[in-house]
């Protein structure tokens, strides 16, 4: 899945989202957490997702990370549809091409900073004897390779968070998808990390998209800035700060 | 997710909960135990029985018996054989031909009677029986004090430890005593039994050959077939034997042992004489029953078959530890339901154990699940948390089975030792069982993971990482 060059370069999107729709039943009612999206994001864009609590934005995200599967619509991840793949296709795919980071981080508690960022090599079955040298670089990247044998609750909420970041991409993911990752952190770490989140992008060509309720934040970061409320798309514009002074990509 | 990794993973999970494993795995290890331990309780005494039958060292005679014997009659399980009345006499050409089935050692006809005996003077009844001379090579007479018949004819015995016991007016003991056979020897070695007996005598017949016969006696007994003559005869003492030869024979076991042909030519009057008027009428000698020696233990079964084959009752220890292991198959299944009890309870330890798991780790199967574990991936998880459980459980319970049979086995030991009995080893843990205990235990738990490992895998990630 090293399509990242090509996609960016004939513009094909990276995920591509169709009248997408997510419905919950409760009793009586149903609830339209999403009511027919559709959200194209090309490949090594930044795009936020915007909208207050209830807009629906972190159902998207859970819709594009395959963790949840649309009522109706489609999501096309690198011209493969989510909804038609088996549970264990749709398993390897959040294990290949997505990495996730929260917002309460969700590092096993159990586990020390190194075992954490090993986890997904487990699943992949990367080989144990590459394992060591790939954990060490990536918490390398975040500036925690001091912490490696400590637990998540003996580190700071930013250094979780890096962590996490390093877990999410210990797999070589193309999409990054961050759910509120600033939300439990104070503006200094918070910055730290979206930092990171910016050099992943750029450096990395990851596809980033991040739920945040922080317009702020959103504007600093991100190339595109979507709206949502009532599980509706309400508008989608390029963030033109960032954009002009990082790349020409974005659309209207 | 590759085995070592899942080994590593469910180890370090059960360690997380170490309190609520551990009682979970001691639950299995109380249950492999209850199982261990009734199944080798079950598994020993069979060997315990076997050994003594294999000590009898009868293990290779066959008794045959006529099915006209109205003492066999009842039991006769007629087996497509001719009906008791029409049965053929065991005679001496039936015998002949009995020696003649291939792996017949030899058919000696069985010889046996009730009579007195007079030991300075003081009479005692016991049991009388014959024995060819290739019966001091049986286990028995290895041990025996003194010596073995020196001849056929000669007028000895070979007396059985009880009765030397009797013969010297010491009391038996309760339960097995375990009087030196040498002690008891001494003093009757070379001494001498007077045997009072009845010898049958056909009207025409010539008189008796035996020495030392005392002509006269009761006579006339049983109508005009044949007489009976009352007579005496003096027996020296050779040999005092500690073993038992004929513990299988119960009751009709006898104490004193005499020389087959002199026995024979004695013509004692037998319990079945009484019944058999006509047979014994005719010049050939009719026996009551022949003991037939087979090469090896796997030839009494063949030769058993030909003989029934030929129309006569057949007996033999292999029939009695038949029986036996039948008995013990029972005993074992019965042992092993109850010991599966306290496992089925540990079965539901399990299943809670793992259900109260997930819950507690709903928010662990959520991320896993997020960041590309598999449905597979966790249940496979789970059945390995289950699984270790269940090996480790196993293990232990074996060890703890083990241990509590080896307290048993000591206990009943002391407790055989003061009231007298030998100790015994009646507990046996053969390497099949550890197996078999391990492997079971494994299974076990994996069946106890079966249901939360599929709902550990079904748990939706998004409802999962839901919550705080």
């Amino acid at each position: 899945m090293s399509g990242t060059d090509k996609d960016q370069a004939n513009g094909a999107p990276a995920i591509r989202a169709e009248r997408l729709s997510r419905h919950y039943r409760m009793g009586e009612n149903v609830i339209r957490a999403v009511d027919g999206v559709s959200l194209e994001v090309g490949s090594g864009e930044f795009v936020a997702l915007l909208g207050s609590s209830g807009s629906g934005k972190s159902s998207v995200l859970n819709l594009i990370a395959g963790l949840d599967r649309p009522t109706s619509g489609s999501v096309i991840v690198h011209d493969r549809d989510l909804a038609k793949l088996s549970r264990e296709d749709l398993s390897r795919y959040r294990l290949h091409t997505v990495g996730m980071v929260f917002q309460s981080f969700n590092l096993i508690a159990s586990m020390t900073l190194a075992e954490n960022v090993e986890l997904p090599m487990r699943f992949a079955e990367v080989e144990r004897g590459k394992r060591d040298s790939l954990v060490h670089e990536a918490l390398a990247r975040v500036g925690l390779q001091d912490r490696m044998n400590h637990r998540p609750s003996e580190l700071s909420g930013g250094e979780q968070q890096r962590a996490a970041l390093a877990r999410a991409l210990i797999n070589r993911p193309q999409l990054l998808l961050a759910d509120e990752p600033t939300g439990n952190l104070d503006s200094r770490t918070g910055t730290e990390i979206m930092n990171m989140v910016r050099e992943f992008n750029r450096q990395l060509g990851m596809t980033v998209v991040m739920v945040t309720h922080e317009r702020a934040l959103a504007e600093r970061y991100a190339q595109r800035l979507v709206f949502l409320a009532d599980g509706k798309l309400v508008s989608d514009e390029a963030n033109l700060t960032v954009v002009e002074g990082a790349t020409e990509q974005g659309r209207l | 997710m590759k085995l070592p990794d899942l080994g590593e993973l469910a180890v370090r999970n059960l360690r997380e909960s170490i309190l609520r494993n551990s009682l979970t795995t001691i639950g299995i290890s109380v249950g492999v135990a209850s199982l261990v331990a009734m199944l080798s309780l079950g598994i020993g005494l069979q060997q315990l029985a076997s050994r003594r039958l294999m000590k009898s060292g009868l293990f290779d005679t066959v008794l045959v018996t006529s099915r006209r014997d109205l003492r066999n009659s009842n039991r006769g399980e007629d087996r497509g054989g001719p009906a008791p009345g029409e049965s053929r006499i065991l005679d001496e050409p039936t015998r002949l031909e009995i020696e003649h089935l291939p792996n017949v050692l030899e058919a000696y006809p069985d010889i046996r009677f009730i009579t007195e005996l007079r030991y300075e003077d003081k009479p005692h009844l016991t049991m009388v029986a014959a024995l060819p001379s290739s019966a001091q090579s049986n286990d028995a007479f290895e041990s025996v004090q003194g010596r073995f018949f020196s001849s056929d004819m000669a007028p000895e015995v070979v007396i059985q430890k009880t009765f030397a016991e009797e013969l010297l007016g010491k009391a038996p003991k309760p339960g097995l005593d375990e009087t030196n056979v040498a002690v008891l020897a001494a003093p009757l070695l070379g001494k001498e039994l007077t045997m009072r007996y009845a010898q049958r005598e056909a009207p025409q017949a010539a008189p008796s050959s035996a020495e030392n016969s005392t002509p006269g006696g009761d006579q006339g007994l049983a109508g005009a077939a044949y007489s009976v003559v009352s007579r005496e005869l003096k027996l020296k003492i050779v040999g005092v034997a500690d073993l038992d030869p004929e513990s299988m024979r119960g009751p009709t076991r006898a104490r004193v042992f005499l020389p087959l042909k002199l026995a024979e030519s004695l013509h004692v009057m037998q319990p079945t004489d009484l019944r058999e008027i006509s047979r014994a009428a005719s010049d050939q000698p009719v026996y009551s029953s022949v003991s037939v020696r087979v090469k090896n233990p796997s030839g009494v079964q063949p030769v058993e078959d030909a003989i029934k084959k030929m129309g006569f009752n057949t007996f033999s220890i292999l029939d009695a530890s038949r029986s036996i292991q039948q008995f013990f198959k029972v005993l074992d299944v019965f042992l092993g339901i109850f010991g599966s009890l306290a496992l089925a309870v540990a079965f539901i330890g399990i299943v809670n154990t793992l259900v109260m798991a997930i819950l507690e780790r709903r928010r662990e199967i959520g991320i896993m699940k997020a960041i590309g574990a598999s449905d597979g991936d966790v249940k496979r998880l789970f059945f390995a948390e289950a699984g270790a459980m269940g090996i480790l459980g196993g293990i232990v319970g074996v060890a703890l089975g083990w241990a509590i049979g080896q307290v048993i086995n000591l206990g009943t030991n002391i407790y055989l030792k003061r009231q007298s009995f030998p100790p015994e080893h009646f507990w046996a843990v053969p390497w099949w069982l550890v197996v078999f205990a391990v492997l079971f235990s494994f299974l076990v738990s994996l069946a106890a993971g079966l249901y939360p490992a599929g709902r550990a895998a079904r748990l939706d990630p998004v409802q999962a990482l839901r919550y705080e």
